[in-house]
């Protein structure tokens, strides 16, 4: 007798360092079914699912695929063991058609027939109504045919269980009614289809169960049907907790940023921040709600002088010098510095691009100062002496502030660039994920820290993934979805289930 | 735990300064056994006699020492040259062309203008111009580099084979005495103008202590240039991240051209070296293969120009014994090139096990317990 | 130039274009495994120096050698020597994670210095330069089809070389419909396009990396053998000349884009280039020098126009030079 589910995980446990992405993650994915894996940015929904298809192994717990209890070291593993997962970044290699991507690493015969690979392809596409010309170039692809090569080459590979990864999260609406059909084509074929989202209305739509992760913990399942969003929303985020950040009234709030119709087109030709316009008030922590991709980054980065954006920043310098607004688009970072705009950034990627990995503490307080003073030889003074004060002050904890910050845990490397960002003197002030992999101490100095330059009149810009931090530490929040600005909140007044249901669910009236 | 944990696995380690000099100590000594028993098992001698020979022909004689001293200078000039480059993480393979028209800028001031100028004037013209056309040598790849992301490893080993054609063509123009195909000793009426000339004494050749000093010197401004001024601040952020540089506002292309202007001066620079310094005329041999082995001495000294001075010596020390042995026991003087591999492909080798350790089936457990 | 010069002209260019065309297959093998080993000429050398070396031990230990034994003795030890200076190679950069270019420019050292050891010391044990005899063998390398004296100028151009000139022309095709139309090709450029999604399609990057590497080193092994026993005879010298060789191949693989079928004219071309000033004339000795710069001042042109125009077709590998550890990722 066959059992009812394709894939058993038991007792799951995976850790990366000291953090727990899955902690004795239980979940059955049955035959014949859509099951949709929900959770926030960092609940460990992908991590679960990289150890089914191979990328990682799991450090405790049993995978069963039917009664067998198998073990699946790398990708060929799984494949073996029919299951295929879409990746959210494609895994195709771009200068080969998507025929020879879909046959890579097969080893069924020597020969590389095209003609065969065709037919086949045109036979999957055909059942599953998919386009693909099997001699097209990977890098003359759109992001969506890019996605339906990786779904037909999971198909041609003979899979039974596919893993779609935000699947969503690159296709227009239309594309995505056009990927659901499929997966419901998939379903009616007898095949398990897991897929990857936070977007609730997704849900609802097209899966016939829900499974439920909050941080690194299986929470629980429900039927879709037997469900609503505001149930679903209920088990993503979980109930408020209190944190007991601070947040003392804005005073004397004055618009020190106006950013007005900006629009960015990355360079694969996907719009990524659509027409957006609002303002950031000094005395202020604007916070940035967004499922993870949905344009902060880049929003930042365009203030920052780092994007190539058109429409409008402008920046109001607390003198009231700058009458109408200092324009601050098709600058580079160092003419907006020398332009006397004091803009103080806390990038994602801190040792990629906020910090030199290899200097030390003291030499990466001169990143941005360094050309001050004498001409040939930067003064070295001044960076000691900061760092000396970063390190003191924010108990940084490093043999010495020439140990390399490579060296340093997280939150110390956290603790230097946000040290370092401060000390400017900023007027504004953006941090992107600024307590993302810290403890809980490191990140209450981080909320102190930013609370400090609030009161001091400086516009903080405060991107963030913990709905409860931005709840508790916001004056307002706003609400990215898509590459939109999907509503602007008072986080005084505001619940987490509305800006949960703002960050997943675009208003309709503003989509189309 | 369960049978599934690979066999051994790889992961990464921070050694201490002493296990890392440990662990290159003993692939030095691994290398230089393996040597003595690749030699052994060719002349079948006592491989303690020819390690004695080995250091006879580097320091056996003052003369043999001050000629190891010059050619370590020279290669450490080289280097030197190379280390900005590096540090950026732009691939210089082009030090060996960037040599040869130094060279070739500093013998065409000694044909055309020794005696005919006075002699600082002569230095200096040398020295200028030798820099100059190392400098351009460097801007055009990093020119290509900067504006259209072209791979400068290709073309800088590219630059190499255009300069040896340009040797070769000034050795046809130059040739002397004719028939020869070499331009023999410049100046051609043995007035030794433009040679440099003996620190600690009168004449040519007994002493190189103004080679040490000019190498020294580069070598330390190049060190307060990397470790101390800003542009070498600049070259360190584009090296480790082009993104942190772009978040600093530092302009990439910029520091991309303004780094090889000045590791191709300087290896022009120690083209200089090498004719009015050491060989005292020009051929495609004058770089010999030493801008390559060079990117082994900077790669290997981590960019630190002071333990370039160690790594320097150490090769030619090397080669200096090896020649010796050849010519002790009747064979070429290649050995040395094979004895230098050997010992490049162990200490090259040796790095891993400075930066990983390798961790053995069930190991990982106990380790925790 | 006269007929006569232009066919000797074409047969210099053949038979020069030979060397390198082994030496740039090879590379190109190894390249599209993602690594620039800028061994070449190392390789190039211990290639020659293990043929001739096998060659000049049969023929002074057998009493009566004969060519054919000869020849396969020497061609398995050119081939046995390259691919382990491709497997050391390997080991270095891919279990050892050594940098690449700094590996390959000391296995050009290596090389270098290993076989014009060896060579000097076979030249000795001869009795001096030009003195190794390993005549029978070379004989055999130099061998050309009977019927290409009575064929007239056909015969004469395309006839008239040793059976290694055929066989580079051979591997060439191979090694095209191998990269271009079979499995193992496409993982093999998989791997060093982008070996992230190679191994995430169950390929071992591993043993790719290392068996194109080995296999490439072969490859370009043989340029070493073609150039001892048949350009030069079966003789040893060590002018450097295997050097220079070698990073014209490497140039050549740049001027062909990656494409084994670009390597076949352009290995001629490179040798037409290179023997072009023999045949003009007035030129004086110096300006032939200038002459000789074509074919790298060609490569540079080759690579600045790749740079430019970004066809995707014509790039280098994209992960060449990097390496590549999976938990790293």
């Amino acid at each position: 007798m066959e059992a009812e589910n394709a894939v058993r995980i038991v007792n799951i446990s995976k850790t990366f360092g000291s953090i727990v992405a899955n902690d004795k993650v239980c979940l059955d994915i049955k035959r014949g079914e859509i099951l949709a894996l929900l959770g926030e940015n960092g609940s460990g929904k992908t991590t679960l699912m990289n150890m089914l298809s191979g990328i990682y192994f799991p450090d405790e717990g049993q995978i069963f695929i039917g009664d067998k209890e198998v073990s699946i070291r790398s990708p060929k593993d799984a494949y073996d063991l029919r299951i295929g997962m879409i990746h959210q970044h494609f895994k195709l290699v771009d200068v080969f058609t998507a025929a020879e991507n879909i046959v890579l690493g097969l080893e069924d015969r020597e020969r590389l027939s095209r003609k065969a690979i065709a037919a086949r392809v045109q036979q999957i596409c055909e059942h599953y109504g998919f386009d693909v010309d099997p001699n097209q170039k990977v890098y003359n692809m759109s992001v969506s045919q890019k996605q339906t090569l990786e779904i037909v080459q999971v198909l041609y590979r003979g899979a039974d269980i596919l893993i779609l990864d935000e699947p969503t999260a690159v296709l227009t609406p239309q594309e995505t009614e056009k990927l659901f059909t499929v997966m419901r084509n998939m379903k009616a074929d007898g095949k398990s289809v897991v897929i990857i989202t936070h977007k609730l209305h997704e849900v609802m739509e097209v899966s016939d169960r829900v499974a439920v992760l909050r941080k690194g913990k299986y929470i629980g399942e429900v039927a879709t049907k037997d469900t609503n969003p505001q149930a679903l929303t209920d088990m993503m985020v979980g109930r408020a907790v209190a944190l007991n950040i601070e947040r003392p009234e804005p005073k004397d709030t004055v618009e020190r940023l106006r950013i007005e119709n900006l629009s960015l087109t990355s360079k694969d030709g996907v719009q990524v921040l659509k027409d957006l316009s609002f303002s950031a008030m000094g005395g202020e922590i604007l916070g940035i709600a967004g499922i993870s991709g949905s344009g902060q980054k880049e929003l930042l980065e365009a203030i920052a002088g780092l994007q190539d954006v058109t429409g409008s920043i402008k920046y109001f310098p607390p003198d009231g010098n700058g009458g109408a607004g200092v324009e601050l688009v098709g600058k580079h970072p160092l003419q907006i510095s020398r332009m006397g705009v004091a803009l103080s950034f806390v990038p994602e990627d801190r040792l990629g691009m906020g910090l030199v990995a290899s200097m030390g503490t003291a030499d990466n307080m001169m990143l941005k100062t360094y050309r001050d003073g004498h001409r040939l030889f930067p003064d070295r003074k001044p960076p000691n002496r900061l760092a000396k004060e970063v390190v003191e002050e924010l108990e940084v904890m490093t043999p010495s502030i020439n140990t390399p910050v490579r060296k340093l845990s997280g939150g110390n490397v956290q603790k230097v660039l946000v040290g370092r960002e401060i000390s400017a003197n900023p007027t504004v002030l953006m941090t992107a994920y600024a307590v993302r992999g810290l403890d809980i101490n490191t990140s209450y100095t981080i909320y102190r820290l930013l609370n400090e330059q609030k009161k001091a009149g400086v516009a903080v810009i405060y991107v963030g993934e913990d709905l409860d931090v931005l709840l508790e530490l916001c004056d307002r929040i706003l609400v990215l979805c898509d590459g939109q600005i999907n509503g602007i909140v008072d986080g005084r007044s505001t619940s987490k289930e509305e800006v949960g249901l703002l960050m997943t669910h675009l208003r309709k009236e503003e989509s189309e | 735990m369960s049978p599934k944990e690979p066999f051994v696995r790889i992961t990464r380690r921070e050694s201490p300064f002493t296990r890392a000099l440990l662990i290159r100590i003993a692939a030095f000594v691994l290398a230089l056994i393996v040597s003595a028993l690749i030699i052994v098992a060719i002349i079948k001698v006592n491989p303690v006699k020819v390690y004695g020979s080995m250091l006879d022909g580097a320091f056996g004689s003052k003369k043999r020492s001050w000629i190891t001293i010059r050619d370590a200078m020279t290669l450490l000039c080289i280097a030197v040259a190379l280390a900005p480059a590096f540090k950026m993480r732009f691939w210089n393979i082009g030090a060996e062309g960037q040599i040869l028209v130094g060279g070739l800028a500093t013998s065409a001031c000694i044909i055309c203008l020794g005696g005919s100028v006075s002699l600082p004037l002569l230095f200096l013209l040398m020295i200028v111009t030798s820099l100059l056309a190392g400098a351009v040598w460097g801007l055009i790849p990093a020119l290509f580099k900067a504006r259209w992301n072209t791979n400068e490893t290709l073309f800088t080993l590219m630059m190499n084979y255009v300069a040896i054609q340009l040797t070769s063509y000034f050795v046809a123009k130059w040739e002397h005495p004719y028939g020869s195909n070499t331009v023999g000793i410049i100046p051609w009426d043995n007035s030794k103008v433009g040679w440099l000339p003996n620190m600690f004494s009168h004449g040519f050749n007994t002493d190189y202590g103004w080679n040490v000093l000019i190498v020294l010197a580069v070598t330390v401004l190049m060190f307060i240039y990397l470790k101390y001024s800003k542009q070498g601040y600049e070259i360190a952020v584009v090296g480790e991240s082009e993104n942190t540089a772009r978040y600093a506002g530092i302009s990439v292309p910029k520091v991309y051209i303004r780094t090889m202007l000045i590791s191709g001066a300087v290896a022009g620079l120690a083209g200089f070296i090498a004719v009015s310094g050491a060989s005292h005329t020009i051929s495609t041999s004058t770089a010999g293969g030493r801008g390559f082995t060079a990117i082994i001495v900077a790669w290997l000294a981590k960019f630190n120009t002071f333990t370039m001075i160690v790594m320097s010596f150490l090769l030619v020390a090397l080669e200096k014994g090896a020649a010796q042995i050849a010519s002790d026991y009747g064979f070429n003087d290649y050995a040395s090139e094979m004895v230098t591999g050997i010992i490049l492909f162990f200490i090259l080798g040796s790095e891993f096990f400075i930066n990983y350790r390798l961790v053995f089936r069930g190991s990982a457990r106990k380790e925790a317990e | 130039m006269t007929g006569a010069q232009l066919v000797s002209l074409i047969q210099a260019a053949i038979v020069f274009g030979t060397v390198i065309m082994f030496g740039a297959l090879g590379e190109i093998l190894t390249e599209k495994a993602g690594n620039l080993n800028l061994g070449v000429p190392g390789i190039m050398y211990i290639g020659g120096i293990s043929g001739l070396a096998g060659a000049f031990i049969y023929e002074s230990h057998a009493a009566q050698p004969t060519g054919i034994v000869g020849l396969i003795i020497a061609l398995l030890c050119c081939l046995i020597g390259s691919a382990l200076a491709g497997g050391l190679y390997s080991l270095l950069t891919i279990t050892f994670r050594a940098n690449q270019q700094v590996t390959g420019l000391t296995l050009t050292i290596f090389g270098s210095g290993i076989a014009n050891f060896f060579g000097g010391s076979l030249n000795r044990m001869a009795g001096g330069v030009g003195q190794i005899s390993t005549s029978v063998t070379s004989a055999a390398f130099r061998a050309n089809m009977p019927i290409a004296s009575s064929t007239g100028l056909f015969g004469k151009i395309v006839l008239s070389y040793g059976f290694m000139a055929y066989l580079a022309i051979i591997i060439a095709i191979v090694l095209g419909w191998f990269l271009a139309r079979s499995r193992i090709g496409l993982n093999l450029r998989a791997v060093g396009e982008n070996p992230g999604t190679a191994d995430a399609a169950g390929i071992s990057v591993t043993k790719y990396k290392y068996l194109a590497t080995c296999i490439g080193a072969a490859i370009t092994g043989m340029g070493g053998l073609y150039y001892t026993m048949d350009y030069i005879k079966g003789t040893w010298s060590t002018d450097g000349s295997i050097e220079k060789l070698g990073w014209l191949s490497v140039a050549l693989v740049i001027f062909a884009t990656w494409k084994p079928r670009n390597i076949v004219w352009g290995s001629y071309l490179f040798g037409v280039l290179f023997w072009l000033y023999f045949y003009i004339e007035g030129l004086t000795r110096s300006s032939q020098e200038l002459f000789k710069m074509l074919p790298y001042l060609v490569t540079l042109l080759v690579l600045v126009m790749v740079s430019l125009r970004r066809k995707r077709e014509s790039q280098p590998p994209a992960a060449l030079g990097e390496p590549y550890f999976r938990e790293e990722r």
